[in-house]
């Protein structure tokens, strides 16, 4: 490797930090005979930077350089800054002795665009293949669509990578008019559509023939950047509700805006709730997607803002009070899981232990409900009736206010228990 | 009082499971032969191994729980401490006695003890799949020092070979003294037999390939780079990576 390798890798990173989405998880591959690597179908993290985030894949761009000029980003045209490039080459030959050293569980790969979309997405490309053909590498490679891009490239790309990805970044079209006047909605939902084409096509194929080529197994992605521009939460919520109903939308990432070009009048000054904003709505997301609750239950017209002290989840047991109490012995799962202060594993817990006879409080205790939250909204012959109702809603809301349930989502990403 | 003596291997204490319910007679202790014997012993069994006798144990188990509550018994069993072979032995008795499945009775304490230990395990196990860090040295061998704290290294193998199924690599337990080695083909245990192939816990440099440090300066590098500083939260990067890790991990030697 040469010297020069050190220097790009630094500033490619740099640019490419900023991206969130950074899960490793949603295939498995089983190591073939004469290649490197697997992938376990749960994200590994191999370590954790200075904030807390988990380094899972090589996140790197092919390159910095950039034809368009978004105002949220640092790569844009209009910033001065040094602009390098990776050859395939150096990018394949990095991620393979990072993997051979268990430092990553593969790559994620991004880029500025080149000349065209096109023309980038082919640079890109011809990474992923050396990956999987020269150096016969069975990890795991994300690979971020460059919006604009045409079927035949998004169709090869899905043939190499586990999963692939096309960033919306701002939630609504007038915004993003506004902010990256060289993109649109159109641009980003037609290669999201390809992906979901090229999914559902190869699913019916295999399902013929066993051996037909497997197209971007884990599934596609994609970020939202909050907070760039006026929308509001119930806004985003109601959009990746409409992103997981296609099936191949497996996350959607939420991204706090981040100031890099503090110059730019186009964007707002930044209220250090940003990163609040962000957990909660990946406590939101959380509960969608495995809660069974719909977008509408969290956030209505009335109120479009999730309550930044307190998590989704309890806000909407507090604005309805009359679901509870539930008694945790005979509710069925979808009303356990409800409970405040109960979560998916200990919901699943609570329906095979009472088979073996009453639950009491100390049961429920060990199966890990956090009764401190969970007193108020069930019912047991062992509680004084002291539910929300004698307590009122107030009072519960005051005490509970600001102590933590649904996990982080650094925590998201390590909870093996659920796959994503 | 009454104890049984074994041999402190689990074929072993499946082997106590068998006499115990051979002879009618449960011990409240288990006790390694040169144990000190408590006082007020009313009765003393000495089990001998037997691998006919812990088969037909397990076999009985097999049948009685799931695979993974059988793994959580091979994780206690690996986490080591003094009192886990007692503990698992309660719990098979449990399962043996019980007509039907107890190990989703929770509220049982034995069951919920076995649970907790085996999470524990299983979390150390994690911690070394995510932080071995393989160096290379001069003979191609990616080997990497570990520490953890149960021992997990026979439970984390299965993942590494499937893993790095073409690259001669090595495991070593530098609290234990002992590793596996794979060569392509097989994984054998080994002992390290040169004394100065570790310094302190850390691959003697001279034996490292040319451009190991260098992959390591690389790796530093990308590290620090994708580092949001306007974020900074070392608790919890402390919460996910603990730092008694630190010193086998080249992103973390400033
Ligand atoms: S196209 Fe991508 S890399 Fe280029 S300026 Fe816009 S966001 Fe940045």
């Amino acid at each position: 490797m040469k010297e020069s390798v050190l220097h790009k890798l630094t500033i490619l990173a740099e640019s490419a930090k900023y991206d969130v989405s950074c899960s490793s998880s949603g295939t498995i591959r089983r190591n073939k005979a004469g290649m490197t690597g697997s992938t376990s179908g749960w994200g590994i993290c191999h370590s954790f930077t200075e904030d807390g985030r988990c380094v899972s894949l090589l996140k790197i761009l092919l390159t910095n350089f950039c034809l368009f000029d978004c105002a949220y980003c640092v790569n844009r045209r209009s910033n001065d800054i040094e602009r390098v490039a990776f050859t395939p080459g150096e990018l394949a030959e990095l991620t393979i002795e990072f993997y051979r050293r268990n430092y990553i569980e593969g790559l994620f790969l991004s880029s500025g665009v080149i000349k065209s979309p096109d023309h980038t997405m082919e640079k890109m490309l011809r990474v992923v293949k050396d990956l999987r053909t020269i150096h016969h590498f069975n990890g795991y490679i994300h690979m971020k669509t460059i919006p604009g891009a045409s079927q035949e490239l998004v169709h090869q790309a899905g043939l190499y990578a586990d999963r692939l990805s096309v960033n919306l970044e701002i939630p609504l079209e007038q915004d993003l008019k506004l902010l990256a006047p060289e993109k649109d909605h159109q641009s980003v939902y037609k290669p999201m559509h390809y992906i979901q084409q090229g999914m559902v096509q190869s699913l019916e194929e295999r399902r013929k023939f066993r051996s037909a080529p497997r197209f971007a197994p884990a599934g596609q992605s994609t970020q939202i950047i909050v907070g760039a521009a006026k929308d509001n939460d119930k806004d985003i919520l109601h959009l990746s509700s409409a992103l997981y109903q296609r099936q191949s939308m497996k996350r959607v990432y939420y991204s706090g805006y981040i100031p890099v070009n503090t110059y730019d009048k186009r964007l707002p000054v930044v209220k250090d709730s940003s990163l609040k904003r962000e957990n909660r709505l990946y406590q939101a997301d959380w509960l969608m997607r495995f809660y069974q609750f719909n977008a509408n239950e969290i956030l209505d017209d009335k109120s479009p803002y999730l309550d930044l002290d307190m998590d989704p989840k309890l806000a909407w047991a507090i604005r309805h009070p009359e679901r509870f109490p539930v008694d945790v012995n005979t509710a069925d799962y979808a009303t356990i899981l409800r409970i405040p202060g109960v979560g998916v594993k200990s919901a699943k817990m609570i329906m095979v232990a009472r088979k073996h006879g009453r639950l009491n409080l100390n049961g429920l205790k060990k199966i890990g409900v956090v009764l401190k939250r969970a007193q108020y909204f069930i019912t047991n012959n062992e509680l004084p009736h002291y539910t929300i109702h004698e307590a009122t809603p107030e009072y519960v809301k005051r005490v509970l206010r600001d102590t933590p349930s649904l996990p982080s989502p650094a925590e998201q990403q390590l909870s093996f228990g659920f796959t994503d | 009082m009454s104890i049984f003596y074994y041999d402190k291997t689990f074929d072993g204490l499946l082997s106590v499971v068998f006499d115990a319910y051979k002879i009618k007679h449960f011990p409240q202790a288990l006790l390694a032969e040169g144990d000190i014997e408590p006082m007020f012993m009313e009765r003393v069994h000495t089990t001998v191994t037997d691998s006919g006798k812990s088969d037909r144990v397990w076999t009985a188990l097999r049948k009685k729980l799931s695979k993974q509550a059988l793994n959580h018994i091979h994780h206690v069993w690996q986490s080591e401490l003094p009192e886990a072979d007692y503990l698992i032995f309660r719990y098979i008795r449990k399962v043996i006695d019980s007509s039907h499945s107890v190990e989703t009775h929770f509220a049982d304490e034995d069951v919920m003890a076995m649970l907790k230990l085996a999470k524990k395990v299983s979390k150390d196990t994690m911690y070394l799949i995510e932080f071995v860090r393989f160096q290379k040295t001069t003979q191609n061998i990616f080997f990497a020092p570990v520490a953890p704290d149960y021992n997990t290294l026979p439970l984390a193998l299965r993942h590494f070979i499937d893993r790095f199924a073409d690259q001669h690599w090595a495991l070593y337990d530098i609290r234990r003294g002992y590793g596996f080695y794979y060569d392509l083909q097989r994984v054998e245990q080994i002992t390290l037999p040169d004394e100065n192939a570790l310094i302190d816990g850390k691959i003697n440099p001279t034996l490292l390939a040319e451009d190991e440090q260098q992959f390591q300066t690389l790796w530093r590098n990308y590290f620090k780079a994708i580092t949001i500083r306007e974020r900074i939260n070392k608790r919890q990067q402390r919460q996910h990576m603990p730092a008694r890790f630190w010193h086998l991990l080249p992103e973390m030697q400033n």
